[in-house]
Parts: C-alpha cells; structure tokens; sequence
C-alpha cells in the first residue's frame, strides 16, 4: 500500500491500481453525503481533480495520483457515500492503469504516512 | 472577565474535554463538532437533547425610561407591546430597508435584553447606543449563553432547575440554580422545543457540566447548529439576511406586527420603513424560498439559479445550503423572483454543470414548539 501527501492510499495489484482515502481524511471532511466518480474509460492526468466529496461540512476533491485511464469506478460508493466513514480502507473509489509505474516508488509507505499526519 | 476581548469563551476546557474541533468563528475559537460528528449530533437533537455553546452571541441590556418606544425607532417591530416576561424576534433594518441583525427582544421587567448575532454584535452595539440616546445599553461581558435543544430539553432542563418546563415558547423568566441566577427563554435555532439560558460566566462550566451528566444530553458544535436552523427554514445573518435584503423579501413579514404596518398606530418611524412597508403593501420583487436539490449533490451558498439549463443569466441564487440529516437529502433556501411557484424546477450551476432543484415551502422539518 502506498500513500500521497493528498491523503490517498493506492493498492496496486498486477497492472490496475486501487485507490481510495484514508481513515485520517474520511475523519477531517466528517460525515460524506455525495460523492461524483469520474467516467471508466476517461483519460487522467496527475494533480487533475476527478473526485468530488462533499461532507456535512464541505466541498473537496480527490485528484488522480498518477497519469493513466480510469478502469472501474465503486458505484456502491456514489448510493452510500457514507461508506467512507464506516471504512475508509475498504471504500474504493476507482480504478487505474498507469503509464508511469515508477511514480509508486516515490510515495509514502504506510509508516511514512503516519508520520506525514502526525500519528 | 471580559468576554468579547478573549478568543476562547468561558466553555473552552470544556469543548476540549469532548474532542471539540475548534475553528475560528465571530471573533472565537468555536466547536464545529464534537467526536460524534455533525450527522450524529444533528439526530440526536431531534430525538432527544443537545447542549450548544452560543457565548459569541451579544448579550446587550437596554434600560431607562421610554426605552421600548425608543427601541421601535430602530426596528420594524411592536416592543412596547411586548409584556413582561415574554420575547419576540426582531430586525434592526437600515436606511435602505435592509436587514443589518436580527435579534430577539425579550421584556425582562426592568429592563430588555437583546441577543444578537456574534458577528454583528459590536456594530449593534453602536447602532444601538447612537440611536437610544439618554437610555442605558450595554453589552453583558461576564455571561455565558448556552442552548439545551430538543424533545427531551423541558425534561432533563426540570430536573436542575424546576419550573421551566411550564413556561411557554418564548416566555422568559430568571431562576436560580445554585445560587447562580440563570435567565432562561423558551426558544432556540433547532425547529425543537428548548432553552436558551444565559448564566454567569463563574457558573458556566458547573451548569454545562450538570446538563452534560444527563445521559440523553450530548454537546452539539456549530455544524449541526447550522444543519438545524436550516431544516427548520431559519435565516442566518450575513447569508440569508443582509443589507441588501429587505426583511419582506425574506420572508419575515410575519415579524412586523399590525401596529407598525401602513395604517398601524405606530406605522413607520424605523429605518428603511419606505422600502419596507412598501414591499408589505405591493409584494416584493424577489422572495426566499426552499430548494430542494434533485440530484444528490448538496447545493452551496452562491450557486446560481437559472430559469432553464442553458438561460445566460440567473434569476436567483443559494444562501444557504446543504445537506439536511432529518430529511435525508440536500436542500437549500436562496432568493428567486417573486411569484416563483412551489415545484418550480430550476437549475443550478454547480461546479459548471446545470442541475436541476425544485422550488420547496418552508420549513423543510416541521417545529415542534410547546405554545
């Protein structure tokens, strides 16, 4: 499992990438009442916003961590937003293909991210 | 302990000791939510009781002779008929008849008491002194302000302090609780029977603590505050009320009672009243309404409303919005030309997509009031 510094945990399992956020983030936006996915098939780009989250609180995005295509999207998640909040873990929110792997390498591990949000 | 020149509020350790998260607010570091989150905070309100902290709000005394006359020179409404031991909701409007607070006026015997706005409380409190001259107004700094909400409120509220499940909404009263005298209102800004008390600073912490060990009582922060109010179709200042809004326009006709309407005993004298008293007569050009999203994405406040999915140019907008946990789904409330029929589908622009929202009556959550 790898983390970004936007608070998004990626799961790579042979070429498709998982990715959702993480227990820290679902906490800080609160409870999640709408959630739009990006279409599969679309062509993203990294830093692009293709999530939108809105808690009780607020509006905020999720942005694609990685250059690739968008293969599977959970539309359980966009019925049951608030999914995240029970288990933010298992909430995915959708799938990838990447041309550029190597990025992975950079990222935070599970104890790097930890220590990125001060737990 | 002068209240309005500290940034925490007399609950401070309190909101700590209950994981409040604490956000910058009116001037103070307020609770936006507790541990339990404002979805858990909202239900619990509405099944049972919820304590608030609203000790940013203004607490200002005005006393002497002629005050209540004095006092309908700035606002639309009837206070000298306000008796004794009642309260009343209030505007003070501009010279332009716009809303610069809203407020509620109670009649305390000796004296009446205005709760007002955090935000606004400094400039009311000018406002207020240069237009009551030779009559004393002053802002109460050593008192907390705290609001017990919900269907449970009268019950556990007894328990500590009895009587207070007698009162009616919007009577007033002072009681003691351990020497401490609190003063009580039978109101709020949930669309639930409740209390507002305000208490001693010195005693704030000990009487939070008292409601606090009641089992159904949990603390509320501000988020849920805000969800509440506006389920139950409530204006906040400086969204759905402002300079620029007429109070008709608004909606808060209802406020100004006979006497001061055209043809009224005390017609008129307060500021705005042309515009105002007009919009009374000819019916306003625009009106606040409800809106009900019919996609699941919340509608903020500032979202543009057009008449159709393509119009080039909007006819209203959202002041306020977002997801009502009592009813399950977004609303909103902003203003839309005036005769715009309940139904009515209109589109907003949300992050560059047209979406459509269904004009709604107020309130979205019916009150439940003990009158």
């Amino acid at each position: 499992m790898k983390y970004t510094e936007e608070h998004e945990w990626l799961d790579a399992k042979d070429e498709v990438i998982t990715i959702g956020i993480t227990e820290h983030a679902a906490t800080q936006l609160g409870d999640v009442v709408f959630i739009e996915l990006p279409d599969v098939g679309r062509e993203v780009t990294k830093g692009e916003e293709i999530v939108v989250i809105e808690s009780v609180k607020a509006a905020s995005d999720i942005s694609a961590p990685l250059d690739g295509e968008i293969t599977e999207v959970n539309e359980a998640l966009a019925e049951t937003p608030g999914l995240v909040n029970e288990d933010a873990e298992a909430a995915w929110f959708f799938r990838m293909t990447t041309t550029t792997p190597e990025e992975m390498d950079g990222m935070m591990d599970e104890d790097g991210y930890k220590e990125f949000v001060g737990e | 302990m002068p209240l309005d020149d500290l940034n925490d509020l007399p609950l401070a350790a309190l909101h700590q000791e209950f994981g409040g998260k604490m956000v910058p607010f009116a001037g103070y570091s307020m609770p936006v939510q507790y541990t339990a989150g404002v979805m858990a905070e909202h239900l619990h309100t509405r099944g049972k009781a919820g304590l608030f902290d609203v000790s940013h709000m203004g607490q200002i005394v005005v006393r002497g002779p002629g005050a209540a006359e004095a006092l309908e020179c700035l606002t639309p409404i009837s206070v000298v008929e306000l008796p004794e031991g009642r309260q009343r909701y209030a505007l003070l409007t501009t010279d332009t008849g716009g809303v610069a607070d809203d407020l509620m006026v109670a009649n305390r015997g000796d004296h009446h008491l205005l709760v007002v706005n955090g935000a606004m409380k400094h400039a009311d409190l000018r406002l207020l002194q240069a237009g009551l001259p030779g009559i004393e107004v002053s802002m109460l700094r050593d008192r907390a302000l705290l609001a017990l909400q919900g269907p449970l409120a009268a019950e556990v509220l007894d328990r500590l302090v009895p009587g207070v499940a007698e009162m009616r909404f919007m009577d007033v009263g002072t009681f003691d609780w351990l020497g401490a005298p609190l003063w009580i209102s039978r109101s709020g800004y949930t669309g639930e029977d409740g209390f507002e008390i305000s208490v001693p600073a010195a005693a704030a912490i000990g009487f939070a603590q008292a409601l606090l060990g009641h089992a159904d009582v949990l603390p509320i922060g501000l988020g849920a505050r805000d969800s509440l109010r506006l389920e139950a179709g409530m204006p906040l200042y400086g969204q759905d009320l402002t300079p620029d809004i007429s109070p008709i326009e608004a909606g808060l006709g209802w406020a100004i009672q006979k006497v001061r309407r055209t043809g009224g005993a005390r017609a008129g004298g307060f500021p705005g009243a042309d515009r105002i008293l007009a919009d009374l007569d000819n019916g306003p050009s625009r009106q606040r309404v409800g809106l009900r999203p019919q996609t699941r994405a919340p509608m903020r406040a500032g979202v543009p409303l057009y008449a159709t999915e393509d119009a080039a140019e909007p006819i209203g907008i959202v002041t306020s919005g977002g997801f009502g946990p009592s009813i399950g789904a977004p609303i909103a409330m902003g203003y839309v030309p005036a005769g715009t029929s309940t139904d009515a589908v209109l589109y907003g622009d949300v992050r560059g997509k047209r979406l459509p929202v269904a004009v709604a009556d107020l309130p979205f959550h019916q009150p439940r009031y003990v009158r």
